[in-house]
């Protein structure tokens, strides 16, 4: 064998190894025939939130007996990954598509060329700008979801003056700005009111909210009031206070209901969190196109998936759940 | 065999040193061909009409800038920095025709500028002081990004002119669309292709790349020849990310954040090597291909996308095992 030869018949074998192995992961693509095929675009692979997104979705399709496709981007914020995905499931033949866009205003072209071909577009957990560009918007109504735990906050201070810390998400992401505003309304101060004492974005990563908490105390060491966009912050924040042996007297309150959240909350690291149902989303979302394929009927407008408060220290005027609930229904 | 006689030996012997710059492809060509007549068995739609040109469409962009990437990885050199250069050529297209208001063309020809400053940038810090390009290109990465960040102050631009969209159209060519976009990208291959292997420039870069002391030594003026590339790159990179504004339809700050991985990954699956002085742009378009075949043929099966990174892990890997193997054979 000459040398030349060598690279290329290395690489064929490869390719053919790789081909065999996709082969037996996939979830048996040619032999499907007739099935109806439903597309799931998740912001990335990782999150724990999107994870659950996705078992939600492979539940239904099993039980709705249609061919489940998924794929995600690459980070929070990839664009360009999700509307190659979106082109792919399109060629691929797909009645429908769920998608969680990672940029609400740059998906839409993309959609739209996917609705032009007759595929259903259904947005999950995040509406693009326009709405009107989707069939329909299956979501956690996320300002709701920040006035429970704002109102919460409220009653728990029993009126004793608050300075409080807001843990947000990015600049110009929607989820992040409606909770945000959700909670000053609910806790019924303003945008600029002088009691939040300081704001930081943290991506809703866990190390970077202990960044961003440590951080705050260094600027206003009477901090006794943390709003965190999700519990992975609140937890890093969790951390930081303790650090500074402050964690009897400041109070945290987020928003998600994963898992790991409820645990917090049980564990009194959290006060409150406002509980959002990934799963239902998806379940829903999977339904709803295996019924378009059926019938033709188009899902359509906004479908509240629902949000409770969880917090094992109830408080009057605030209709809540305990942990033992929130552990039954968490994500994650 | 020493870099100075293997540089006479091709510039002795032509069809040596064609041999010599086809070889590296011809593995991944290989897998190519073979990846797609496996994709086209396994699925009914890999074969069909518009999924070539789809799989085209979708790696313009990334193979636009892996043609600057192999210019600078065939010197010996490589450009981390370059997704985030062409995300600020785009959104500065995109806002000076938006909100500038500049007409569309003059918006594009800045946008392009803008990305060989980047690129002249580079190269003359890589010579000048002179300092590694991994480093140079890694500042560069995140000085553009910063700026693209705070130009845009995180806003998606829309409603984009149509000039600046037009590369995104479609036309029909037979059964399938194609997009204008493509075709653009093709000729830039095609003509890197002819640039590197038929002109003096280009085998003064191979030989740069292959020694840049015995380049210098051979009368080349090194120093002008690399910043030379840098920029060259960086206006690469500015079609590219006229490239990239066309397809999405929007100018987006996010755009590009791993695309330089994307673009190394590509070049190394095409065979070029990574110290320099080996490899084909030719082979570059095949390993954007690749890349580009496994994930749409993967998706077409209904293989999650995790599945396609591992593949496009292991392939990579694979290449390099290949490139230093056949390196020792050469030694």
């Amino acid at each position: 064998m000459s040398r030349r030869d060598r690279p290329v018949l290395a690489v064929g074998a490869v390719v053919l190894a790789l081909s065999l192995t996709a082969c037996g992961s996939g979830s048996g693509g040619s032999q499907s025939g007739g099935k109806v095929k439903v597309g799931l675009i998740t912001k990335t692979d990782t999150n724990p939130y999107f994870v659950k997104v996705r078992q939600g979705a492979e539940q239904a399709a099993k039980a709705s007996n249609v061919e489940l496709s998924t794929a995600a981007g690459k980070f929070d914020g990839d664009n360009t990954s999700q509307v190659t995905a979106l082109e792919n499931m399109v060629a691929s033949g797909v009645k429908g598509v769920l998608i969680t866009p990672n940029d609400s205003k740059a998906i839409v072209p993309a959609i739209e060329k996917a609705r032009a071909k007759g595929v259903m577009v259904i947005a999950l957990d995040t509406p693009p700008e326009p709405q009107s560009a989707v069939d329909a918007l299956f979501a956690t109504d996320n300002v709701k979801a920040g006035e429970l735990i704002g109102a919460y906050a409220k009653a728990a201070m029993g009126g004793k003056p608050a300075k409080i810390a807001t843990l947000d998400l990015a600049p110009g992401v929607s989820v992040g700005v409606q909770r945000h505003k959700g909670f000053t309304e609910g806790f019924g101060v303003a945008a600029d009111d002088p009691s939040i004492a300081c704001s930081q974005d943290t991506g809703g990563d866990q190390a970077k909210g202990q960044t961003a908490m440590e951080n705050c105390l260094q600027k206003a060491p009477d901090i006794n009031l943390v709003y965190a966009i999700n519990e992975p912050a609140a937890l890093g924040a969790y951390t930081a206070i303790k650090a500074k042996g402050r964690e009897k007297d400041v109070m945290i309150v987020a928003i998600d209901g994963g898992c790991t959240g409820v645990q917090a909350v049980k564990d009194g690291k959290i006060a409150a969190t406002s509980q959002q149902y990934p799963l239902k989303m998806a379940a829903d979302g999977v339904k709803a196109i295996a019924n378009f394929a059926k019938s033709g009927d188009k899902a359509s407008g906004y479908t509240d998936t629902g949000v409770q408060l969880i917090t094992d220290k109830p408080q009057a005027g605030s209709e809540s759940k305990d942990s033992g609930f929130g552990r039954e229904n968490c994500w994650g | 065999m020493t870099a100075t006689t293997s540089l006479t030996v091709r510039a002795k012997d032509p069809a040596a040193l064609r041999r010599l710059l086809t070889a590296p492809a011809a593995g991944p060509l290989a897998a190519l061909i073979l990846a797609s007549a496996f994709f086209s068995l396994s699925t009914e739609q890999f074969l069909s009409g518009g999924n070539f040109s789809l799989v085209l469409q979708q790696v313009m962009v990334v193979g636009t800038l892996a043609i600057g990437q192999t210019l600078i990885i065939l010197t010996a050199g490589i450009d981390l920095s370059c997704g985030a250069v062409m995300a600020f050529g785009g959104i500065l297209i995109a806002k000076l025709a938006v909100e500038g208001p500049l007409p569309p063309l003059l918006a594009i020809a800045l946008g392009i500028l803008a990305c060989g400053a980047f690129g002249l940038a580079n190269g003359l810090l890589v010579r000048a002081v002179p300092l590694p390009p991994f480093i140079v290109t890694l500042g560069m990465l995140n000085v553009a990004f910063a700026l693209t960040h705070i130009y845009s102050a995180e806003e998606t631009v829309t409603g984009l002119p149509e000039p600046l969209t037009f590369l995104g159209r479609t036309f029909p060519l037979g059964r399938t669309d194609v997009t204008y976009g493509s075709l653009v990208t093709i000729a830039l291959f095609l003509g890197f292709a002819y640039a590197l292997s038929s002109t003096a420039w280009g085998r003064h870069v191979y030989a740069l790349g292959n020694s840049s002391e015995s380049a210098r030594l051979s009368g080349i003026r090194v120093n002008r020849l690399t910043v030379g590339v840098y920029a060259i790159a960086g206006l690469v990179y500015g079609i590219a990310a006229l490239l990239l504004v066309s397809r999405t339809g929007v100018g987006d700050p996010q755009a590009g954040q791993t695309d330089n991985l994307d673009s190394i990954t590509a070049v190394v699956l095409g065979g070029t090597s990574l110290f320099g002085g080996r490899g084909t742009v030719l082979g570059t378009l095949v390993g954007v291909l690749i890349v580009g075949v496994f994930r749409n043929g993967l998706q077409l099966m209904g293989v999650s996308s995790v599945y396609q990174t591992l593949v496009t892990g292991v392939l990579v890997i694979l290449a390099v095992t290949v490139d230093q193997l056949s390196r020792k054979g050469t030694r």
